[in-house]
């Protein structure tokens, strides 16, 4: 059992929520990423998703877009991320899943990419781009003893299409709270919790919920209809912030901790 | 190898020419993709859609566009015989009107009350903002900072028109951002929004339906010149940026193995300096706004910025349709570049009196190259695209007259 998987189920036996934090590799510095993962792991972040660059992300919001264009800008590329994840690996153990756009890792060549990823340690991918109808003509690319693909479902997902996929995903169903793009919102909308109240229903895989979060009240809410969140444009936009590299960093680490409280108190039967 | 009996049926059921073509979205998009494609699939053996169509493009487009015998230009060039498929008559001045009449009528086909659309030159957000205007519809037109810098008189038109104009800041803020931002507003707004894309681009449904409303031109185009000639042409050129008049053009003649083929692409200020919009000749394969195709990319499949004088051709992918006529080997595709074409917009003027946009130049350019090699006996049909009334500031600066 991967890494990965251990973990979602040694939470979900324990029945605690799992915290999951994305961060866009090169971003907000080339070499910034081993540093981020160590402050969000020690933080209480129970894994990773890093954010592989990409010209034209269709799927992002304003922020996720602009980290993206300076990390490109800084020179990061695949290669580079590969290394980096070796780094980490060193001395942090922290299941991490690479998210990206697929068209940078076709150019790579879709299996090597596969096997590099798996060689330096990573536990799992996301793909917004790729859909089951596709993956299934790429699915050779993916051998069974590799990480696999983790799809997404989104609140106007047909629900028997919404379990299909739930059979199809490799750990865990990645939930977008909303029809629309990535970056922080203010509060629920009433469709988010129909949605993961539905999804309850028909799904019997882990599933997280992503896009949009960004209290730790929200969160906590979020969390107490699924098996846990998962935030990004929140983390990004602190270290947007114009302050000294290590006022940022501390503040993403009480960010982060801040999350895992919120979290951490649920577990206890609040919900 | 082209097999005629395949070729015109495909798309397949998933949507693939071939190797090329897929919905490679989010999962967001899918419901929306399959509920146009069922609307578009049923509309289009619908008598009453089709008499619906038929009508607009006749009574407010003004169809059939005259097939012209450039007399004149066939004389100064000295080989084939030159005729002109005149898409710059129609309303709104180019072929983008065939394709945004279709959706619109789909769209109301099918209830929806927004519709958005990309646009890079603005002649697509114009005849979209146009058809809005004409079925009481809210536009939404998403286009490049850069590019309503550019084309400033387009985007006052669009709003003259009523729509609203976007611009797009992200990215190189040109027509594949463009094209970006208004996935992004679909992917949010996809319950009740309409996204009408402008070339044979984007996720199936959207490469077959956008071909299958511009394949007016050709069908029209090859009753016209077996009626005046009782023949086939040997030759049929048309300009390829994302390719939708050039897959219009192309499409009915497939099965013709006389007719030779040939989509002209932007070379910018030349192949070897990667300042082109050249995808199909010098592009590789990958995946950009929904569809595995041929494109401009770097080594870490990045997407690289395309360069063309013509704004309209200013992409850095193409239709994935066009993809697979290229590895099939049934269409060749060729380049000129910007100097060749701004010449060509100065020869079609000065010999036909007709002033063409320097998208449809491109494939001027190539004509009066192809001419020269052919004789008197044969025949090429032109695609006029459109015309150059937009240019006409650009092509001033470059040509000094």
């Amino acid at each position: 059992m991967s890494r990965l998987a251990n973990l979602i189920r040694d939470r979900m036996a324990q029945r605690k929520k799992l915290l999951s934090v994305f961060l866009t590799a090169g971003y907000p510095e080339l070499e910034s990423l081993p540093q981020l993962v160590d402050i969000v792991a020690d933080s209480g972040a129970d894994f990773v998703e890093i954010g592989i660059p990409f010209s034209d992300p269709i799927a992002d919001g304003p922020v996720i877009q602009k980290s993206s264009q300076v990390a490109l800008a800084n020179g990061i590329d695949l290669r580079r991320i590969i290394e980096q994840i070796s780094e980490i690996r060193k001395t942090n153990d922290i299941p991490i899943v690479l998210m990206g756009y697929l068209n940078p890792m076709l150019r790579y060549g879709l299996r090597d990419f596969v096997t590099d990823a798996q060689g330096c340690g990573v536990d799992g991918f996301i793909i917004p781009d790729l859909i089951p109808e596709e993956y299934e003509r790429l699915q050779p690319a993916f051998p069974p003893s590799s990480p696999g693909v983790n799809f997404l479902v989104s609140p106007n997902t047909p629900l028997a299409r919404a379990k299909a996929i739930a059979d199809l995903t490799h750990d865990f169903v990645y939930c977008v709270s909303v029809t629309g793009v990535t970056g922080a919102r203010d509060g629920i909308a009433t469709e988010t919790v129909a949605f993961l109240q539905s999804i309850r229903q028909v799904v019997s895989r882990p599933y997280f919920v992503g896009f949009g979060i960004s209290s730790a009240q929200d969160a906590a809410r979020l969390a107490g209809l699924s098996d846990g969140v998962i935030v990004g444009s929140a983390i990004i936009r602190i270290l947007d912030r114009t302050e000294p590299m290590a006022a940022r960093l501390g503040t993403v680490g009480d960010y982060v901790s801040g999350l895992k409280s919120a979290l951490e108190g649920l577990s206890d039967g609040n919900c | 190898m082209p097999n005629p009996e395949t070729d015109i049926a495909l798309p397949d059921k998933s949507g693939y020419f071939g190797a090329f073509g897929g919905k490679f979205v989010p999962e967001v998009l899918l419901p929306a993709l399959a509920e146009l494609e069922a609307a578009y699939l049923e509309a289009r053996h619908d008598a009453d859609f089709k008499s619906k169509l038929e009508q607009e493009l006749k009574q407010y487009s003004g169809r059939t566009t005259p097939l012209t015998y450039a007399a004149r230009l066939t004389e100064h060039l000295g080989g084939a015989r030159i005729f002109l498929k005149r898409e710059d008559l129609n309303h709104t001045g180019a072929h983008k009107i065939n394709n945004a009449l279709g959706q619109i009528l789909l769209a109301q086909r099918m209830g929806k009350q927004r519709i958005i659309a990309e646009t890079g030159a603005g002649q697509h957000g114009v005849a979209t903002a146009t058809v809005a205007a004409r079925f009481g519809l809210n536009c939404v037109v998403y286009m490049g900072e850069e590019d309503t810098r550019r084309q400033e008189l387009n985007v006052f038109r669009m709003k003259l028109l009523g729509a609203e104009v976007v611009p797009v800041t992200g990215g190189s803020r040109t027509l594949k951002d463009a094209i970006n931002e208004a996935l992004r507003d679909w992917v949010t707004n996809v319950r009740d929004t309409f996204y009408l894309i402008g070339s044979v681009v984007g996720p199936h449904p959207y490469p077959m339906l956008v071909r299958d409303f511009q394949a007016v031109i050709g069908r029209e185009t090859r009753q016209q010149f077996l009626e005046r000639e009782s023949r086939l042409p040997d030759y049929v050129v048309a300009c390829v940026g994302g390719g939708s008049n050039a897959i219009g053009m192309f499409h009915p003649f497939l099965n013709d193995s006389v007719v030779q083929m040939i989509g002209v692409e932007a070379g910018g200020l030349g192949l070897q300096t990667n300042r082109h919009a050249a995808t199909l000749c010098s592009g590789t394969k990958g995946v950009l706004h929904g569809a595995m195709t041929y494109l401009l990319q770097d080594g870490d499949g990045q997407i690289q910025e395309a360069h063309s004088v013509s704004a309209g051709l200013d992409y850095p992918g193409v239709g994935p349709e066009h993809s697979y006529l290229k590895d099939s080997g049934r269409v060749a595709y060729q380049s000129v570049t910007d100097a060749e074409a701004l010449q060509a917009v100065k020869l079609l003027s000065e010999t036909e009196g007709i002033i063409p946009a320097l998208e449809t130049a491109h494939a001027l350019a190539f004509t009066a190259k192809l001419a020269q090699k052919t004789s008197q006996d044969q025949a090429i049909i032109v695609c006029l695209s459109g015309r150059g009334d937009k240019d006409v500031r650009v092509i001033q600066q470059e040509l000094n007259l």
